[in-house]
């Protein structure tokens, strides 16, 4: 006997799909908004003159990029309680996101800073600026417009990677594809809405990334 | 007391020694300029004159006060000493206004609109008050050039150092450069500038600078050192050799 | 509950690493002869294929591993196939792999300049062999570098394949930890072994972009 198609079934667990979508889009923005606003203050660490910092910021790095996500959140939702650092799932969820976005962030923005010519720099000392002031008003701009592509990239990974924390019963979008299929053992229906709604999530998320670079690094006309 | 007083000045890359204890004093409002062979040592002593090499031995008196190596003795440095380079350095996503207030407005906290009133009329006194608005990439060498000596003059500097500041530009664009940096000689503006310009050297310093080597070969009026050379070195550089033999 | 010692637990992680090792190698060689298919298809002469592969790339790119596997589980079984959790993971990291590899060597296709083929096609070679003497022998020299990078990609990738049960890495972490209540060792060490297997790839990648960036 053919299987029969049911997506039907789905429709009565819309509200639960839609927090699902919610709370996804909103480990999303937590992750992009602190994870690459970490990136940069660890794009400048890696710029500092102090040795031991820079180790210490590249060890974070390479060590996060080198380790799966999942490992990463258990780490943080199972394995901090031990410390007396408890926390809730959506909580354990956030923070898995930043501290993986921030490393990779990191790095792609300080590839962009090594692109930007030694002589602007110099330019800047020339000026008196501090290194500090040199890196927001001179380096950041330019190094960001640079690597936005590639940071979008990885934000858009990113999303798609916060599946897995459904693993830790933190309600996103895959969280509720399992509960819905818990309940209704239409495994196939579900994930493959759910599928097409991460595929909706990932090409919306994109064009939302390149709206926002465009009017952040535009040129403005007024003088 | 002079403006400037470079006092043995040693400086090496590695084992490469490239200054070799230089002596040099810039009295207020003087125009210096300094020649010499590539690899004479010309660029790295400006550039030790406001910080960007370290020196490893000897000492700079700017007004009297001794400059030490630590970030703020070279902030207070740099607020004196103002630098124009050879490959302009704008800031790209900047347009030629803003490049002029930047610093005013991070390092002088001055007012957007104090820095914008300070910027237009540098960028008068440059000649582009018509391209404020333009980004480098819209502007040509020259115009560029001129932005950013403007920037630098943005910040009342009181020595301006000038890096060859006209040898990456195509030769119909070094006229327009070297007209503000005359009107700035004019105006009583104390200069150091590296260039390869004989003639605007000769009619525009007061003081010639002859490196050789990574020390002070000769120096004196450029009246004397071109018609007078004592030594061999400075009549080959200038081409006396020839004519004379 | 009887005492684990830190040696069992590094002994077991020890022995699942292997399926690690093998799901990742796996998926490497049979994900690579398939997105060198992709690879011919993206770049070929027919614009509805190289849509469809297009589309292919698209969707592995744009939606979570998670969710591919878990349809290659559940929707495989709608169809009278019924997969183990091995086979469900060996095959939708194959695919997943297909889609990256062959997107990553398009890329380096299109950085051999136009003129290669130009060159070629008026020596009267023909796609085949254009592609096969010309185009790919260029094209694997830059291709060699980011498909290391991507190798750690896959090996972090089978983390997931844990979650429909197939014991690698991952998930006997997760298996000790309920065995022992020691999540803050055992996912620290499940940690280090993912790194000790990921970063020497990576040092090689980054080693063998900077040898080509200095060769150009
Ligand atoms: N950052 C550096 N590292 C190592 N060596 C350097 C560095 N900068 C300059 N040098 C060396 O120092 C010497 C003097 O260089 P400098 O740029 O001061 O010469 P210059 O007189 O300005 O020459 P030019 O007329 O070509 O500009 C040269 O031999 C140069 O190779
Ligand atoms: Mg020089």
């Amino acid at each position: 006997m053919a299987y029969q198609f049911d997506f039907g079934s789905l429709w009565e667990y819309r509200g639960v799909i839609a927090d699902g979508v919610g709370l996804t889009i909103r480990l999303t923005a937590v992750g992009t908004v602190a994870g690459v606003g970490l990136g940069i203050a660890g794009a400048f660490a890696r710029t500092s003159r102090s040795p031991a910092l820079k180790a210490a910021v590249g060890a974070y790095v390479e060590f996060i990029r080198n380790t799966p996500f999942l490992i990463q959140l258990f780490f943080i939702f199972f394995g901090l309680p031990v410390l007396g650092v408890k926390l809730s799932e959506w909580q354990a969820a956030s923070l898995a996101m930043v501290v993986n976005l921030a490393a990779y962030s990191t790095e792609i923005i300080r590839a962009g800073i090594q692109a930007v010519p030694k002589g602007q720099i110099e330019a800047a000392e020339a000026l008196a600026m501090s290194r500090l002031q040199i890196f927001r008003h001179v380096i950041l701009g330019p190094a960001m417009r640079k690597v936005w592509p590639a940071l979008s990239s990885q934000i858009v990974i990113v999303m798609l990677g916060s599946s897995v924390c459904s693993q830790i019963a933190a309600e996103e979008l895959t969280y509720a594809a399992n509960f819905i299929q818990s309940r209704n053992f239409r495994a196939f229906e579900v994930y493959f809405v759910s599928t097409g709604l991460y595929l909706i999530l990932a090409v919306g998320l994109r064009a939302l990334l390149k709206l926002v670079g465009w009017s952040l690094f535009r040129r403005r006309r007024h003088v | 007391m002079p403006l400037v007083e470079l006092a043995a000045i040693w400086k090496s890359f590695g084992q490469n020694p490239v200054l070799k204890g230089i002596d040099l004093t810039v009295e207020e409002g003087q125009v210096i300029a300094m020649i010499g062979r590539s690899g004479s040592g010309k660029s790295t002593l400006l550039r030790s004159i406001n910080g960007l090499e370290r020196i490893d031995d000897g000492t700079i008196l700017i007004d009297g006060e001794k400059i030490g190596s630590k970030d703020a003795d070279l902030r207070t440095l740099r607020l004196q000493v103002g630098m124009v380079f050879q490959q302009f350095n704008l800031f790209p996503h900047l347009s030629a206004r803003e490049n002029v207030m930047l610093a005013p407005m991070v390092v002088k906290k001055a007012s957007r609109k104090a820095a914008g009133a300070l910027a237009d009329a540098m960028l008068a006194k440059v000649g582009l008050s018509d391209r404020a608005g333009h980004y480098p990439d819209q502007l040509s060498g020259g115009q560029q050039q001129r932005v950013a000596i403007a920037r630098s003059l943005a910040m009342e500097p009181r020595v301006l150092l000038c890096d060859e500041v006209t040898s990456a530009l195509d030769p119909e664009l070094v006229n327009e450069v070297l007209a503000v940096v005359r009107q700035l000689a004019k105006e009583g503006m104390t200069l150091i500038m590296v260039t390869h310009e004989m003639r605007f050297a000769r009619e525009v310093c007061d003081k010639l600078v002859f490196m050789h080597q990574g020390r002070i070969h000769e120096e004196g009026s450029p009246a004397e050192l071109f018609s007078a050379p004592k030594t061999p070195e400075l009549a080959q550089f200038i081409g006396l050799v020839e004519a004379a033999g | 509950m009887f005492d684990i010692s830190l040696w069992d637990i590094v002994r077991n992680l020890l022995l699942a690493a292997r399926w690690t090792v093998l799901l990742s190698l796996v998926a490497f060689i049979c994900g690579g002869i398939a997105g060198l298919a992709v690879l011919f298809a993206r770049v070929s002469a027919f614009p509805w294929l190289r849509r469809a592969m297009g589309w292919y790339i698209e969707l592995f790119q744009g939606t979570p591993l998670l969710m591919q596997l878990f349809l290659c589980f559940f929707g495989l079984s709608l169809v009278g196939i019924e997969l183990s959790p091995w086979e469900a993971a060996a095959l939708s990291l194959t695919l997943f792999a297909s889609a990256f590899l062959g997107e990553i060597w398009r890329g380096c296709v299109e950085a051999v300049p136009k003129g290669q083929w130009e060159a070629s096609s008026a020596l009267a070679m023909g796609y085949f062999q254009q592609m096969r003497y010309v185009v790919l022998p260029q094209a694997m020299r830059l291709a060699v570098a980011p498909t290391v990078g991507f190798s750690v990609q896959l090996i972090k990738g089978t983390a997931v394949t844990s979650i429909i049960g197939f014991i690698e890495l991952t998930k006997a972490g997760t298996m000790i930890t309920n065995a022992t209540f020691r999540p803050f060792t055992v996912y620290g060490l499940v940690a280090v072994f993912y790194f000790c297997l990921c970063y020497p790839l990576s040092l090689l990648a980054r080693r063998l972009e900077r040898k080509l960036h200095a060769a150009r």
